[in-house]
This record gives C-alpha cells, structure tokens and sequence, in this order.
C-alpha cells in the first residue's frame, strides 16, 4: 500500500497574529486543511500533534480518533508524524490523518504547551474551582454513576478488597494485609466518596519492554508473548468536558479496536488488566470493554468473578490500588500481562493465553489497549 | 469556599477566544456559543463548531440555570479554599457542562443533592469575575 498526501494549508494569516491563541493557530490550520481536502472534521480518525497536546488539538475540532501520535522532539516532528501515520494507515490503524501544528511564537498567545500556564483552558475553567489533580478529578464522575446505577458504597470499596487479595499473593506488593469493605469505608476521606483505601499508592519505580519481530522472538531466553492487537484513543483534556461522566469514550474506542484487531472476543480473555487510579478504574472498564453491561460491573466485581480463581482474573498484580503506582503505572500493567502470558507471575493464572491491558492517560483523556498472547498468531 | 484568609482561588487568564465568555462574566452573563449552521450549542469557547466543523458561531446570553451533575467533596488541604469543600459539575440547561463551586450550601452530601436545581452567580475579582453556582 503508498500512502499520499490529500490536503495541506497554512493559517488564514501568517506574521503576527495576536488575536489567536496557539491551540486556534492549530484549529485554523485544520480547518483549512480540511476545506482543501473537503473533508469535515468527522471524516477525520487520526490525529498527531506537537507543541499541543494530541488530546487537547482532539477535543477542539470534535475528533474522536482511534489513532494518536503525539510525539514531540522539536522541530521535525511532523516529519515523524507523516512517517508514523504513513505506517498507521498501512497497519489499517487509521484511513484519515490529520497532522496539526500552530504556535503563537512572536505574541505568545494562549502558549504554553500541554496545558501550562494561566491561558489553557484547564486553567481557565477548572483551576479556579479548587481541584486538585486526581483525587478531585478522576473521581468526580462517580456519584453521577452512582445515582444512575445504583451502586453503592460497599461495592466501590469491593474493588480495593478484591485487589488487597491478589496483592496478597505477591511479595513485591506494596500492601499485602488482607482488608475488609468495612476496613476501606474506615479509611481517610480523600475527595468524598473516595476513602484513602479507593486511591491508589505513590510510589517510585520503574519498567521497560523490547520488542522485535515475531520471527526473531524463538531466539531469546523467554517464552515470547506475542502483541495480537491493540486499540488508541483520546477524549477531552478536562474531566468536566467528558460526553458522559460514567464512561470513558477512550476506553471505548481503543478496546473495540484492540479486540477488532487482535480477533478476538471476550470469552477468549483470560486475563484482565485495567489502569485502577482509583477504586472507580476497573468498573468503567469492565463495561467499556463490554465484559459487562452498563452498571453491572461494580456487582460483578462484588460477587468475586474477578478474584483469585474466579472467571476473569483482573489486576492481578494487586493493581494501584496495592501493587504499585509511582505516577504513569501503564508500564507495571503491561509487565503484569507479559507475566502472566509468560507463566511467570507471582499469581499466575493458570493456562492462560490471552491477556488484555487497558490503560488510561490524564484523567479519562487518552487511552491504549494491548492484546497479548502467548500462543504465536 | 473562598476566604480572605487564604490566597485567591487561581483566576483565569483570557485569550481572544475565550474573551466574550469572561466579558460576559463581568457583565452578569454567562454566555454561550452555538453553531449558526447545526444548532449546536458548546462549551469551552472556540470560534468553531465541534459538532460540524463550521466557523459560523455565534455569541448568546445563557439562562444561567443548570442542575448538579455531579461533585466531590476534597478533604486535603487548598491554598485557596477551606476543606472540605465541593468541587462541582453543573449541567447547564442548555446542553453543555462545566465545572464550578456551588455556594451558599452547606458543603456535605446530605445538602448537595444530584440533579437539584442552580442558579449562577458571579464572585468579582476585579479583573475577571468567576461564575459560581447557588441553588435556585
């Protein structure tokens, strides 16, 4: 397959333009770009960007992608961009790329990168009302999902005493003592009605992967785990602009594409990583991947289906909430599924082949999804 | 909320976008924008339709009436604010959602009820004005 380029412009102005912000220099750009190629902003479904975020050029232009590159090493890399998309579009992660760049270099408008400074609009419409970072972001959804699914407060709590178990099996967990619902309800108030015990730890640490073709992967020490696919998406980069606060459109679009990609569906799952920031995480998941319906993850987790021994194991490593999270905790779930596919972890599940990993990024604003398996495709 | 003895809550610093919303503010409006060509009606401002592409906005003066979406109340302690304070979504009559305080309530779950009615209100601060929410 080639891949060709079908529609470029500039700003409507050039030179000194102090009646734009930088994140409009990109917008204008865009909409240019799109006038010249006629396509509308929905024809669009990849999006790569430097000097903004990805996820803020995204939300915009009303982009919901399933593709994102956000690579950024100064001044070529659009360069890498076209390249990245060039191979996007012959692996079928994406048909329409868009590559955006704008920036208020001379008046300096609204600059400021990924979201600094008093001009962003995070800084203009959240930052005065208090909060302070996840704690009081991630979770501010949850007494909406509360309301409209019934959940309640024991069942949230399920989540961190479920997890305390599979931590519980493995030595490098943070905390290892088993806890009860009643336990976690007596924890701390962080940012009602998260309780310490439904937040996740802070800690230091770190992880890394290699990667090479699936051919050369019978010459190394361990067993290869195989990537059968894998799915990207990003939303909005305020919690507040998110379509519905009881699910993450991210989470939707990177996870139907991983399983799309990868063939699978979720009866062939037999092992279940989901980002747990907060206790919240793993039900926003479960239903975003379509394991359960809408408002019956948080009674799935409660019944025990995704304990030790039970038919989904999840977050087998203890998760956030015990295991480990020392900021970006993406790299320790995928080092769980490598385990786990490999046979090697501490609670291994037993004959295992297919694992999924579904990441989050900010809070609800980008996410990745891998399948892995330990059975060559 | 808010305290004399506290520093200000962090104010926001307009751009040419944004600037008719917190023109607005000053003047006891909170403004909207809607796509003259699909009708959509957005927040935050941009001069451009997130639903359709389209630069044919327009600038309108919102009822400033909306719901509570959804909240948490932070226990930890802010520079700005005494704890526990609530940290607010308010669903605006018109379609859009935004974050907010909501004042003139008691700042617990049993005063803060999901769904119950807001009105807006303006907390001036010289340079800009901050919308804030209150029941209705």
């Amino acid at each position: 397959m080639t891949v060709a380029i079908v529609g470029a412009a500039e700003t409507t102005e050039l030179g000194r333009i102090p009646n734009m912000s930088q994140i409009q220099l990109h917008a204008d750009a865009a909409l240019n770009t799109l006038a010249d190629a006629g396509l509308k902003a929905a024809d669009i479904d990849g999006v790569a960007t430097a000097g903004e975020s990805p996820v803020a050029i995204a939300h915009y232009l009303g982009i919901a992608p399933r593709w994102v590159d956000g690579s950024s090493v100064g001044g070529c890399s659009f360069m890498l961009h076209v390249r990245h998309a060039a191979a996007a579009i012959e692996a079928g992660y994406a048909d329409t790329i868009l590559i955006t760049h704008g920036e208020s270099g001379r008046s300096g408008v609204g600059r400021g990168g990924g979201g600094g400074g008093r001009a962003s609009l995070p800084a203009q419409f959240e930052m005065p009302y208090g909060p302070m970072g996840p704690t009081t972001m991630f979770t501010i959804g949850v007494l909406r999902y509360m309301k409209r699914y019934g959940m309640t407060h024991e069942q949230l709590a399920a989540v961190a005493v479920v997890q305390r178990e599979w931590a519980g099996m493995n030595p490098r967990a943070s905390f290892r003592e088993p806890i009860t619902v009643q336990d976690v309800l007596n924890s701390r108030l962080i940012a009602y009605p998260f309780h310490l015990f439904e937040c996740c730890l802070v800690t230091d640490g770190g992880g890394a992967l290699i990667l090479v073709s699936a051919e050369r992967a019978k010459d190394f020490p361990h067993k290869p785990v195989y990537m059968l696919g894998s799915g990207e998406s990003v939303e909005a980069p305020m919690i507040s602009q998110m379509k519905d606060l009881t699910s993450s459109q991210a989470f939707r679009i990177a996870g139907s594409e991983a399983f799309r990609s990868a063939g699978i569906s979720h009866g062939d799952v037999d092992h279940l990583m989901v980002y747990d920031a907060f206790a919240h995480l793993p039900i926003w998941g479960l239903e975003d991947l379509g394991f359960c319906q809408r408002g019956e993850a948080a009674g799935f987790i409660e019944d025990g289906n995704t304990r030790p021994g039970a038919k989904l194991p999840l977050n087998t490593n203890g998760g956030g909430l015990s295991y480990m999270h020392s900021g970006m905790y993406g790299m320790y779930a995928l080092q769980e599924s490598v385990r786990q596919m490999r046979g090697t972890a501490p609670a291994q599940v037993p004959d295992a082949e297919i694992s999924v990993c579904l990441g989050v990024g900010g809070m609800f604003a980008a996410s990745g999804c891998i399948v892995m398996g330990n059975v060559a495709p | 909320m808010a305290n004399t003895a506290k520093r200000p809550r962090p104010l926001p610093q307009p751009t040419p976008e944004t600037q008719h919303f917190w023109d607005g503010t000053k003047h006891g409006e909170l403004r909207l924008q809607r796509c003259v060509d699909c009708s959509h009606v957005y927040f935050p401002p941009r001069p451009l339709c997130p639903e359709c592409s389209s630069r044919n906005v327009e600038v309108f003066a919102a009822s400033g009436k909306g719901k509570l979406l959804s909240y948490v109340i932070n226990h930890r302690p802010h520079p700005s604010f005494d704890s526990p304070y609530a940290i607010a979504l308010v669903q605006l009559d018109e379609g859009p959602t935004l974050m907010s305080n909501i004042v003139d309530c008691e700042q617990t779950p049993q005063a803060l009820l999901l769904d119950m009615p807001l009105t807006v209100k303006f907390e001036d601060h010289g340079e800009v004005a901050v919308p804030l929410f209150r029941p209705a």
